[in-house]
């Protein structure tokens, strides 16, 4: 799995053009994947710490899952205490 | 030279024909110079006039601070919302202002090239601006070399990645867009979009300087802007007016109903307004707390003998049909919320379920397009949702409405075209 960082956090992300609505994110990650009536996924907007070690794994099952390569794992940095 | 306090500004000289090159320089003769346009577009606190409001000088900024050669500036008159007539209503009066608005701006972020993009649907207005550019490359060919491009009439085509999709690569597409703010390029060189209108309030303001530009409007907000008056109104118009004008003399100048149920300000993606609000300034400051903006400039007037459902269904669904069908919310969604309205609207297959679905899904769809049609829709439902919501008790309980069986539609729609109709190449 490589290096897991301990701070931060991370979201994920779709690019609703891509995105056919084949659902299997909403499969592989249903904690933080949703689908609506037409099938296309509800990403949980707000981030998740990487300290989640299950939400971030399902997070890349998920991301490298998806038949369209639609999801991208966005990783958002916090700002190291000085 | 226009006098610091006067209108028309935008339209000044105007008349059936627009004006030629060496007509529009003894117009607009300018005494100042000025020295950093820049600093000087900076101090005007311009905003675009395009829909989003964003200050021009940041945008430009943003642009000019970029590497690249060979950068692009976009002029927008695509003009998609059907309301609205300020783009061509200017180009067929001044288009050289708008064209040295241009140039100011391309000067400014180091472009060499300029697009004007103007619909193709439109052929008198892209026989006027072609002939500008004609006599404009005639008289010098310095400068950033100009080019009419003329994509196809889309809702959507009018969107900046849309059109600079168009530019690039023939296809009026919006582009995926994660992180912004985004740098839209045509091939690898950076592009500046910005609006006609705009356009020709830098050319203003290059030719007279900001404290001339702010002479009109109020401090955060300055200038005048046009403005796209249709509906229950004598002939459909467009005025211009200072910012900051009280909303119902406006309506006044226009010729419109004086006593309407509410306003549609914006756009198609904008806002219904109430009628109780009609005494507000017309300008992004003021209109914010009431939860509307002047957007593209349209104010579609609304009579009390219409019914406002009707006429967000009709609008919706057009929108819907306007659709790239790129985003699985924005294809399947928008029918959806059309076919709610039309259920509520027509009194059909239980309103009552039809209304709950309503607000649910604008809430399902919000946000999760690569562009913001889907939200404009959403904010136009829910404005409705908000701005009559005594008829659509009445239409959930099942009372006669009037206005449902009213021959004449106030908000106009072009035709539906059958999906496989649709140009976006």
């Amino acid at each position: 799995m490589g290096v897991r960082r301990r701070s931060g956090s991370f979201v994920l992300r779709v690019n609703p053009i891509l995105c056919d609505g084949f659902g299997h994110c909403a499969e592989l990650a249903p904690e933080l994947v949703q689908t609506d009536e037409w099938g296309y996924p509800i990403l949980r907007s707000e981030p998740v710490p990487l300290t989640d070690a299950g939400a971030y794994e399902s997070a890349r099952y998920a991301e490298r899952g998806c038949p369209r390569q639609a999801l991208h794992i966005h990783r958002i940095s916090e700002k190291k205490p000085h | 030279m226009i006098r610091p306090n006067s209108l028309p500004r935008l339209m000044h000289a105007a008349s059936d024909r627009p004006l030629t090159l060496a007509l529009h320089e003894a117009a607009f003769a300018s005494s100042t110079s000025v020295t950093s346009l820049l600093d000087e577009l900076e101090a005007s606190g311009l905003t675009g006039r395009g829909g989003a409001g964003f200050p021009t000088a940041l945008k430009a900024r943003l642009i000019r601070e970029q590497r690249g050669h060979n950068k692009f500036m976009v002029v927008n008159a695509m003009e998609g919302e059907p309301a609205s007539h300020k783009d061509q209503t200017l180009l067929s009066a001044n288009p050289h202002l708008v064209l040295d608005g241009a140039e100011y701006l391309a000067s400014m972020i180091g472009a060499n090239n300029i697009a004007v993009c103007v619909a193709r649907d439109n052929p008198s207005v892209v026989n006027h601006v072609g002939r500008a550019i004609h006599e404009r490359t005639r008289r010098s060919l310095r400068g950033p070399k100009l080019e009419l491009h003329t994509p196809p009439w889309r809702y959507v085509a009018g969107e900046e990645s849309a059109l600079v999709h168009w530019l690039d690569d023939n296809e009026s597409l919006p582009q995926y867009r994660p992180n912004r703010p985004h740098i839209l390029k045509i091939g690898h060189g950076p592009a500046l979009v910005d609006n006609a209108e705009t356009c020709a309030n830098v050319g203003l303001i290059g030719r007279y300087g900001a404290q001339w530009y702010r002479s009109l409007g109020t401090a955060a907000t300055p200038g005048s802007t046009l403005v796209s008056v249709t509906g229950a109104v004598d002939h459909p118009t467009v005025v211009e007016v200072e910012l900051g004008t009280p909303l119902r003399s406006i309506l006044a100048t226009a010729g419109a109903d004086l006593d309407p149920q509410a306003v549609l300000l914006g756009g198609y993606g904008g806002s219904w307004l109430g009628a109780s609000h009609l005494d507000v300034a017309y300008d992004n400051e003021s209109l914010k707390p009431v939860g509307v903006s002047t957007g593209a400039g349209v104010i579609v007037v609304l009579p009390r003998s219409a019914c406002g459902i009707v006429e967000t269904q009709r609008i919706v669904h057009w929108m819907a049909n306007e659709s790239a069908r790129q985003c699985g919310p924005c294809a399947f969604g928008l029918p959806a919320l059309a076919e709610d309205l039309s259920h509520i609207a027509h009194q059909s297959r239980d309103p009552k379920a039809a209304h709950v679905r309503l607000v649910e899904r604008c809430a399902v769809i919000e946000g999760r397009g690569a562009c913001r049609h889907p939200d404009g829709v959403i904010r136009l439902v829910r404005s409705a949702l908000e701005v009559f919501t005594d008829d659509f008790s009445n239409h959930v309980r099942g009372s006669f409405c009037n206005g449902t069986r009213a021959t004449r539609h106030f908000a106009t729609v072009p035709s539906l075209e059958r999906e496989e109709e649709l140009v976006w190449e």
